[in-house]
Formats: C-alpha cells, sequence, structure tokens
C-alpha cells in the first residue's frame, strides 16, 4: 500500500462537523484537503437554519453536550468564534398537574422524596463513573479481535483495565446493567413517576427503543461519556445555534489550509483498478485523490457513491443490514413572544424542558413506533434557545426547538399525509403544559425522520448515521472490517457519526479517522 | 434428632439431580419437598381421571446427557422420545411446516421463499456456532471477573481460548448475537413474515422481552442448545409425562441411599453464628445439616425461608431487585379426540409435534404490549402439543391430551392479585383462539386446567410465575446470574448453596444447575467429584 506521507491529496465527502475535524487535523498535520460539500452552507446536521424571517434554530442537534475538549483546544474553537450563549442548563421534568421537578448536577428539586434526592446522588455518581469508562473508548481507534496485532491487544486489555479499575463493586454492576434497559435500573433506584421519566428519556433519545428495551442504558451512559471540561452530561446552548461549532470548525480547517466547496454534490466515488482514485461531482467534475474519506452515512457512501458491485458481496450485506431508521421529530416554532408554562417561571424556560411524565408513557409512545406509527401522546425535550441567545429571533420573539418522539422514518400511509396530522397531536400536547403556546406561534416547521434524510443526506434521518447500539459499537460499527475507520475498499475511509463513537457533535470519529489515515 | 450431611430444600429436578450427586459422594442427603409429590415443574399429574398431564414443562430437549448418562437415567426407566415437526398456523389458513427429513424441509420453506431456503442453512449454520460455544459452559461454573482467585483466572483464560477458537468474524457475530433483537437477527436471513414469525417464537418463550426488544436473540439461543439422543436443537417427550424425569432422578437418589420427606414445606433455614444450621418445616419438624442447598428461587429462598437479621441489607436489596417476572400461561386439556385443524388435514405428521399460532412479527410484539399493560395478550402465542400421539400413556385409547403454552400472560392484572374470573377468562382468550385455527375444538374439551403466574407460584413455588426462575438477560447470566458475585451457587452463610435455575446456566429442564452447585458443594467438602464437567459430544 502507498504510505501516506506520499499522498498529495486527500479529499473528504462532507463538511458535516465530523468531516471538517478529520480535515482540519489532516491538515494541521501537512496534508492537502478539500473538503466537498452538497449543501451551500457547511455543517451538516450541525447547522443553524433560518426556518421562518428573523428566526433562527440549531436544525437538528439543538444541545451541545459532548463535543470533546481536546478537539476544541486543539483546533482553538473558542478563537474561531465559538462560544456558549448558556452552559449548565438544567433538566426541567414537567408534571402533568403542573408540579414540576428541576435537576441540575447531582441535585433534584420538586415533589420528591428524601429518599429520591440520595437515590439521585448515587445514580449520578455510578452513571458518571461508568460513563467514564465508555467515554475512554471515544478517541482510540476501536481495536480487532484476534489480529494478532499488539497495539489491538493492548486496547482491550487497557479496556479490561478500566472495568477493572471500577473497584469490585462498581465494576460488577457496571457489568450488570450496561446492557439491560434503564426501565428496570430506574425502577430499582427511585420512587418518584416524574423523575423516572425524565431520566428515562435519556436512554431513548435518537434511538428505537423504549425505556424498557434493553440497550436504554448504554444510550443514557453514552450521552454522559462525552471527554469535556464540564460535568457528565452537562448542556449548552452554542451562541448562533448548533451551526456556529460548524463555522468554527470549517474557519480552523481553512486556517490550516483546507479547503472548502460548497454546493458541490458528489456523484459517485471513482475507482481504477481495486482502488479509489477520487471523487466525480454531480456537475461531471473529476476531482483526483490519493485517498476519500467520507463523513457520509456508510450506505450512502458504499452502496450508493460507491456502489455495491464495487465491494465483496458479504460485506455489502452486513452494510445492508446496518439499521439506521430514524424515529425522532424536529418541531421548530417561531414564537410571538414566550408562552406561559403553568408553574413555571419565565427565564425557567431558558433550561431544557422535558414532557415524559412517566416511564409507562414513554413505553406506550414507543410501541406506536414499532408498527409505523406516530406516538399518540409522544415525549419531548424542548429547548428555547433565544432565552438565552437573542441572536436567533428578532427583538421580542422566541425560537422553540424541540425534540419529538416517537416518529418512525417510513410512516404507515406516509409522511406527506401524515405531517401535518402529527404537528397538531404535538401542539395539542404542547398546550396542555403551556395553553397559550399556540395562538404564540407564527410559524411551525416539523422536519420528519424522513425530512431529515433528505436534507442532511442520512439514510434513513437516524442523527447518529445509525443506531447507536451494542451490536452497532466500537469494532462493531458500522461493520466489522470497516471499523478502523479504513475499509475494505483501498484508499477509502469512513469519518462520520456511523463510525465509533458516534454522533452527537462529538468530532471524535472526524478525529480517530485523521488519525487512522496519518498511521498509515 | 439425626444430623444429614446436606439437606436439598426442594424436589425439582435441579434439586434432586444436587441431591443425586451428593448421595453419590456417599454424603448422607435429606430432600425436603412442599408439595406431596416430587419434580417441581418437572411433573405428570393425573388431574382428570385416566389422563396424565405434563402440567408445567412439557417437552425435553435440555436435560444435559451427561447428566443423564452419569445418574444412568436409562437404567431409571427414562425415555425420551423425539417428535418430529412442528407448524406454524396463519390466520389466512396457509401453514409452515417444519419436518426432520431435509430436503422435505427445505422444500417446505422455498414453497414460501426460495430465498429462505437458502437462507435457512446459513441460519442453522450460524445458530448451531453459537449453540456449540455456549455448550461447553453450561457445566461450568462462572468465573467471578472480580475476581483475583487462581481458579477464576483460570476459568477465565478457558473462556478467552474458547472464543478466540471462534476466529474475529465469529467474535464479532458472537457480540452481535447477544445484543440484537430478535425481529433485526432475523430479518437478516428472511423475507417471508410466516418463516421469521415461526422461528421468532422460541426467542420470547418464557421471557419478559418482545421480539423487538435487543437481547431476544439469546433466548432463542437458549431454546436451541439442547439435544435428543445426540441430535442437536431436537426436542423430545419424556414418556410418562415430564415427571417422568423427575421420576427416573429420584430412583438413582434413593438407590445411592438418599431419604426424602414430602409434603411440607420450609419454615425456615437455621442460621447461627453465620452458618447453617438445618431447617425448620412447617409442620414443626426440624432437620439438621452443616450444608443446606435451596432449589428455591432466588426470591424465595432469601425472603421467604430466611430471617432477614441473618443477611445483610445490601445482600437483600439485590434479591428485590432480581427480575423474575413471570410471562407465561398454561393450559392442559383433556380431549375427548383428535381436533381437526382443516390447514394439516391430510398432513399426519405436523400434528405430532409443535403447533404455533402466529403468522407475523408484529402479531408478536402486539402480544408483548398487551403484558406491558398488565394484561394477558389478546390476540396470544401458543406452542401446543398432543404428547398422547406420540406416548400413549397420556390418555386413554382415543382420547388425548393437550399442552398448551401460552405466550404473555403478567404475573398480575394491571397490577392486581389475578382473581379466579380472570383466570378463567384467560383460559377463554387462549381456547377461542385455537377453536379459530380448529372449529369443534371447544366441544372436544373433556377438562382443562388453567394455570396463570398465579398458579405456577402458588404450586410449584416458581415466584411471579417465571419459569425459567429469573429472567434470561444479560444482567442475570453467566456470572451475573442471580447476582454478581454469588454466581458460584454459594449463598451468603457459610454452608448455604444455591441449586436451582435462578442459578447459572438458567432454566429449562436441564439439570445443569443441580449438577454445577453440587460439583462445588464437594470441593467444599473435599469430597471426590461425582459430577461430569463439561464434556460434550461436539
Amino acid at each position: 500500500m502507498t504510505s501516506l506521507n506520499k499522498l498529495n491529496h486527500i479529499v473528504i465527502i462532507g463538511a458535516g462537523h465530523n468531516g471538517l475535524v478529520c480535515a482540519a487535523y489532516l491538515a494541521k498535520a501537512g496534508k492537502k484537503v478539500t473538503v466537498i460539500e452538497a449543501a451551500s452552507q457547511v455543517g451538516g446536521a450541525a447547522a443553524t437554519r433560518e426556518f421562518a424571517p428573523g428566526f433562527r434554530v440549531s436544525s437538528c442537534a439543538h444541545l451541545l453536550t459532548m463535543l470533546d475538549k481536546d478537539i476544541s483546544r486543539d483546533l482553538q474553537l473558542e478563537s474561531h468564534g465559538l462560544s456558549m450563549a448558556r452552559k449548565n442548563l438544567s433538566t426541567i421534568a414537567l408534571g402533568q398537574d403542573g408540579e414540576h421537578l428541576v435537576v441540575s448536577g447531582d441535585q433534584v428539586d420538586g415533589k420528591v422524596s428524601s429518599a429520591d434526592q440520595v437515590a439521585f446522588k448515587e445514580y449520578r455518581r455510578f452513571m458518571s463513573r461508568f460513563a467514564k469508562v465508555i467515554g475512554k473508548l471515544h478517541n482510540r481507534i476501536p481495536p480487532r479481535f484476534a489480529s494478532g496485532n499488539r497495539s489491538d491487544l493492548i486496547q482491550l486489555g487497557k479496556l479490561a483495565l478500566d472495568i477493572r479499575l471500577l473497584g469490585r463493586d462498581d465494576m460488577r454492576e457496571f457489568l450488570r446493567i450496561a446492557g439491560i434497559n434503564i426501565y428496570d435500573v430506574l425502577q430499582e433506584n427511585f420512587n418518584s413517576d416524574l423523575l423516572k421519566g425524565a431520566l428515562a428519556m435519556d436512554g431513548v433519545l435518537g434511538a428505537f427503543s423504549g425505556p424498557r428495551s434493553n440497550n436504554s442504558v448504554f444510550t443514557a451512559l453514552h450521552r454522559l461519556s462525552g471527554n469535556t471540561s464540564d460535568p457528565a452530561g452537562s448542556l449548552s446552548l452554542p451562541r448562533g445555534g448548533m451551526g456556529a461549532v460548524s463555522d468554527a470548525l470549517a474557519s480552523a480547517a481553512r486556517k490550516h489550509g483546507v479547503q472548502i466547496r460548497t454546493s458541490c454534490p458528489v456523484a459517485r466515488i471513482t475507482m481504477e483498478g481495486d482502488r479509489v482514485v477520487g471523487v466525480e461531482l454531480a456537475n461531471g467534475e473529476q476531482v483526483l485523490a490519493d485517498a476519500v474519506v467520507s463523513n457520509a452515512d456508510p450506505k450512502t457512501t458504499f452502496l450508493g457513491l460507491l456502489g455495491a458491485r464495487n465491494l465483496e458481496a458479504g460485506f455489502a450485506q452486513k452494510i445492508k443490514n446496518t439499521r439506521a431508521k430514524g424515529n425522532a421529530a424536529k418541531l421548530h416554532l417561531a414564537l410571538s413572544g414566550l408562552p406561559e408554562f403553568t408553574g413555571l417561571r419565565a427565564e425557567q424556560l431558558g433550561e431544557r424542558l422535558v414532557i415524559a411524565p412517566d416511564l409507562h408513557y414513554i413505553e406506550k409512545a414507543f410501541n406506536h413506533c414499532k408498527y409505523g406509527e406516530y406516538s399518540a401522546r409522544p415525549a419531548l425535550e424542548i429547548v428555547f434557545p433565544s432565552v438565552s441567545d437573542a441572536s436567533l429571533a428578532p427583538a421580542g420573539h422566541h425560537v422553540m426547538s424541540a425534540i419529538v418522539q416517537y416518529a418512525p422514518h417510513e410512516l404507515k400511509g406516509g409522511w406527506a399525509a401524515g405531517k401535518s396530522a402529527f404537528t397538531d397531536v404535538v401542539l395539542d400536547l404542547l398546550e396542555q403544559y403551556a395553553p397559550d403556546i399556540r395562538s404564540k406561534a407564527v410559524m411551525a416547521e416539523m422536519l420528519t425522520p424522513l425530512d431529515i434524510e433528505r436534507e442532511f443526506r442520512m439514510t434513513g434521518g437516524h442523527w447518529h448515521h445509525g443506531e447507536l447500539s451494542l451490536d452497532q459499537f466500537l469494532m462493531l460499527r458500522p461493520v466489522p472490517g470497516a471499523a478502523q475507520y479504513a475499509t475494505p475498499v483501498n484508499g477509502l475511509y469512513l469519518c462520520g457519526a456511523g463510525s465509533h463513537p458516534g454522533g452527537g457533535v462529538m468530532g471524535s470519529a472526524g478525529r480517530n479517522a485523521a488519525k487512522a489515515l496519518l498511521a498509515r | 434428632m439425626k444430623k444429614y450431611d446436606a439437606i436439598v430444600i426442594g424436589a425439582g429436578h435441579n434439586g434432586i439431580t444436587n441431591a443425586a450427586y451428593l448421595a453419590k459422594a456417599g454424603l448422607s442427603v435429606l430432600m425436603v419437598e412442599k408439595n406431596p409429590w416430587i419434580g417441581g415443574a418437572s411433573v405428570s399429574r393425573e388431574l382428570h381421571k385416566g389422563w396424565m398431564y405434563s402440567n408445567c414443562s412439557y417437552v425435553c430437549s435440555l436435560l444435559r446427557p451427561e447428566v443423564y448418562r452419569s445418574l444412568n437415567l436409562a437404567r431409571y426407566g427414562l425415555q425420551v422420545v423425539p417428535y418430529g415437526g412442528s407448524v406454524t398456523m396463519a390466520q389466512n389458513g396457509d401453514i409452515l411446516g417444519s419436518y426432520v427429513d431435509e430436503d422435505v424441509a427445505r422444500r417446505e420453506i422455498a414453497r414460501h421463499s426460495k430465498r429462505d431456503s437458502d437462507a435457512v442453512v446459513r441460519y442453522h449454520r450460524d445458530i448451531m456456532r453459537q449453540c456449540r460455544f455456549i455448550r461447553k459452559f453450561l457445566l461450568r461454573t462462572a468465573p467471578d471477573p472480580t475476581s483475583f482467585r487462581m481458579r477464576d483466572i483460570r476459568e477465565m483464560l478457558f473462556l478467552g481460548k474458547e472464543a478466540s477458537k471462534l476466529g474475529e468474524e465469529g467474535l464479532y457475530e458472537m457480540m452481535r448475537f447477544y445484543t440484537m433483537n430478535l425481529k433485526d437477527f432475523l430479518d437478516e436471513y428472511f423475507e417471508s413474515p410466516l418463516i421469521k414469525a415461526a422461528y421468532a417464537g422460541s426467542g420470547i418463550i418464557g421471557s419478559a422481552l418482545g421480539v423487538m426488544s435487543p437481547g431476544t436473540a439469546y433466548v432463542l439461543l437458549h431454546h436451541a442448545m439442547g439435544e435428543v439422543d445426540g441430535n442437536p436443537g431436537a426436542w423430545g417427550f419424556a414418556r410418562g409425562g415430564m415427571g417422568a424425569i423427575a421420576k427416573a432422578m429420584n430412583a438413582c437418589f434413593e438407590e445411592y441411599g438418599g431419604q426424602t420427606v414430602l409434603g411440607s414445606g420450609v419454615k425456615q433455614i437455621m442460621v447461627k453464628n453465620g452458618a447453617v444450621t438445618g431447617v425448620a418445616l412447617d409442620n414443626g419438624d426440624e432437620h439438621y445439616a452443616d450444608v443446606v442447598v435451596s432449589n428455591m428461587t432466588f426470591p424465595r429462598t432469601f425472603l421467604e425461608c430466611m430471617d432477614a437479621k441473618d443477611l445483610e441489607p445490601s445482600f437483600l436489596k439485590k434479591v428485590r431487585n432480581f427480575k423474575i417476572r413471570g410471562s407465561s400461561g398454561k393450559l392442559n386439556i383433556a380431549l375427548d379426540g383428535l381436533p381437526d385443524f382443516p390447514a394439516l388435514r391430510g398432513n399426519t405428521e405436523l400434528i405430532k409435534g409443535d403447533m404455533h399460532l402466529i403468522d407475523s412479527i408484529e402479531r408478536l410484539e402486539r402480544a408483548y404490549d398487551d403484558w406491558k399493560d398488565g394484561m394477558w395478550s389478546q390476540d396470544p402465542y401458543i406452542d401446543m402439543l398432543i404428547p398422547s400421539l406420540t406416548d400413549p400413556t397420556m390418555a386413554p385409547p382415543g382420547k388425548h391430551f393437550m399442552s398448551v403454552f401460552v405466550q404473555y400472560v403478567p404475573p398480575k392484572v394491571h397490577g392486581e392479585e389475578w382473581t379466579d374470573a380472570q383466570r378463567d377468562q384467560f383460559g377463554q382468550t387462549v381456547i377461542n383462539q385455537i377453536n379459530d385455527y380448529a372449529p369443534g375444538f371447544k366441544d372436544l374439551i373433556l377438562h382443562a386446567e388453567v394455570r396463570t403466574p398465579r398458579e405456577l407460584e402458588n404450586e410449584v413455588g416458581l415466584t411471579e410465575g417465571n419459569i425459567f426462575q429469573g429472567e434470561l438477560t444479560m444482567d442475570q447470566l453467566m456470572f451475573n446470574r442471580p447476582i454478581p458475585g454469588f454466581a458460584q451457587y454459594r449463598g451468603p452463610a457459610k454452608g448455604l448453596y444455591m441449586c436451582g435455575s435462578s442459578n447459572h446456566p438458567g432454566g429449562g429442564v436441564m439439570a445443569a444447575p443441580g449438577a454445577n452447585a453440587a460439583r462445588e458443594i464437594l470441593l467444599d467438602l473435599r469430597k471426590p467429584n461425582t459430577v461430569p464437567e463439561g464434556w460434550v459430544d461436539d
């Protein structure tokens, strides 16, 4: 194989946050890098959109929890304009009776027993510790099994050691709960239905699972596992929306000499013999490269841009079998003023609000999704970013951004027919908590997984480019054989959320991919 | 009063197995059983004159051949007769038959999907690969991964060595297999909804999970890792009903000098200075021994039969958190004649095996949704058999015994105890379901015993009616079963052991927990080992 030191030109398909991180690190190491983006702006799903005149909102992910602190430092994102409008948001679990719970750090305030308050401190403690074990994997290239490679063995040994270092009791608890469902874990620890509901939300966000589905503990742990300087899982609102993160990354990448071409959809990855030699753009232009790194999701990369005929049949089948069906919709509201939530003070709307009054409520919402229906009573994660960041809406006006679960990618009867009805379902639900919200809504935009798929070119509209679950994690992500960022196709690499350690505006996949390329 | 070397509480198949191995090693063993009969859930009962019901477990495959041979169960009269096919019946009258003859079986699948008939070869190969791996660990004690004892390290290395034999690809496949849900797993192989539904059934039997819950692929394995006469994955009837297994084991136990007290349950396991001293029975008798082995479920042992002051509060909390939710019910039916399934007319083979009434993954999952709501499934999954077609001792000539296993049935109805009226309604739901596929079925019923988790708990002692003595999820498998730190059959008091299915490797009439526990006890007592370890046929 050609040593990469001799490589002149690397093309990255897609200027999502991982593509930009990968580009910046490669350029920093002296490579010539071109990023080719189909959309007119950078950022992919980490973007800010103006959905109504003067009203802007983070189009997909709306809270920053996991951005890797080493990446921020290495790329000096602050000097490239990234700042937080608000840090350490509390979570407010909205009660149907107007009695809410406020969760901040390891504190719960509101109508909960002191036993629950004590249990929550302990829950936070062990979940944060376990998350750290997972977090340590984020900046490593996943090891392979049985490759006889020393560094793989060392990696596996490190993982075993990290688990062992939890100490006997925590290690046992980690091995017990890491693979199971959050319903059982919460039932073991808490009494308050409202608290359990809000905490369960972390175990199902973005996933095809209800609280009772195994793997939901892992989802919750993953959310806490970011390598950040803030306490595990703390939530921030970037000033200017999530697009600001991408803009800072793009600016850093450019500074290191990366060329970014927007509005240039890639039509296909071109091959010569058994080697990738570049990409062909939709306008017919050929861009030659010594290596191509794809920030697109694995299905788009392999089955769309490369074509199954260029793959070994078993591998193509595995890619086809990866699960990447989005289950979450986004609702954006342009508001003439802040709505009044029963039992909430106006400034509390700057926090993260959760509508998931109990475990069974979420589970019932999930039931619909299994059969291709949207939830009759969905679970919501809501933020009003304009409360902390006035630049997002005209003066005196506000925006609301909500993740709505569950909305299946493939809706029975189709989204064309179902979308407005589902929007009404969500608005009806919101009205029960904030009776004046409809009257203040100037405009509503609903992004279903199908819209997300089309807008951001993510197969299935899944914000992690593929279900983030134990059977698609670490050396299994996206599939064995392509989990170390290099793929079975010479000269083709992956750097997106479909690779380890997944999405969530972390940047780790992009950086790991750069590391893997540079190590060649 | 005489002091025994060991007392075994509960004459379920694991209890008797355990007692037999201990007696075989020369120990004086007393077995105590609350019911006036032995067998636990491995039992045949004449509940309607002339009919023998396997009224709990109903088919045999998982029983470890090592146990069968080393306890000489054949000599004590146990015969396991394999049955041939099975059939899945769809609502539209179509069927999917499964036949012993591989060519016939493949042709039948090809009738539904040409592609699936190729896939089925891969499917069975992949399942068998997983089975062959896990079987090696059934008759071994799981290592404690937190321990630095030589023995645990050696066992961990053994596990690593066996795993590495799977090869790189095999390891990835195994990791996925254990964490996937059954629906996704089957989708990777098959396209026909009926074929998927047919294979999905055994992934949820006895489980509080739905086919779309991650972790269900493992339960599938749990039902595929057995054998009959060396035929992997085959299932059979114990001649005379499942009680024949317990009976043969008990005959062996008695021949080694074991004694049994029937008809009185254990009131309390007596502990003095952190060590067991014996058991006090409900009838007031006390029996003494330095070793007490419980075949009861994990919660029943510690929450009902021990004094809380003898146990650590943190241990008790973990016992209370042990997951043992019942999810199954059973109907045992005496029939006046053979039911007529129009879909099976002219096919004399298929009616002899498992008959399933299901045709889509969605129906299975919706059945689970009802359970989550605290209700029995309105459109239940049914696994039914007519053992009397194969074993004429089960019913009078011309009449039949039908065993109907039902998934899902909750341990409580909307959080409240079952009432008799609800039990009967549940029975009607099931009978109506069968009647839809076999018109006139209702009129053949001479007697029916309806068992919800409540009946299973009250009669057999299975907490919450869970047939595996504890759910088979990752938090309760291997070194996590029943709870981490107590997965080597030893309880928290000196001389206290656990030998029921709450322990590794779990439920099914396997006899492995009973055998493994006996090995550990003999090790602690420094007695010669009488229990086979990990020799497998393949």
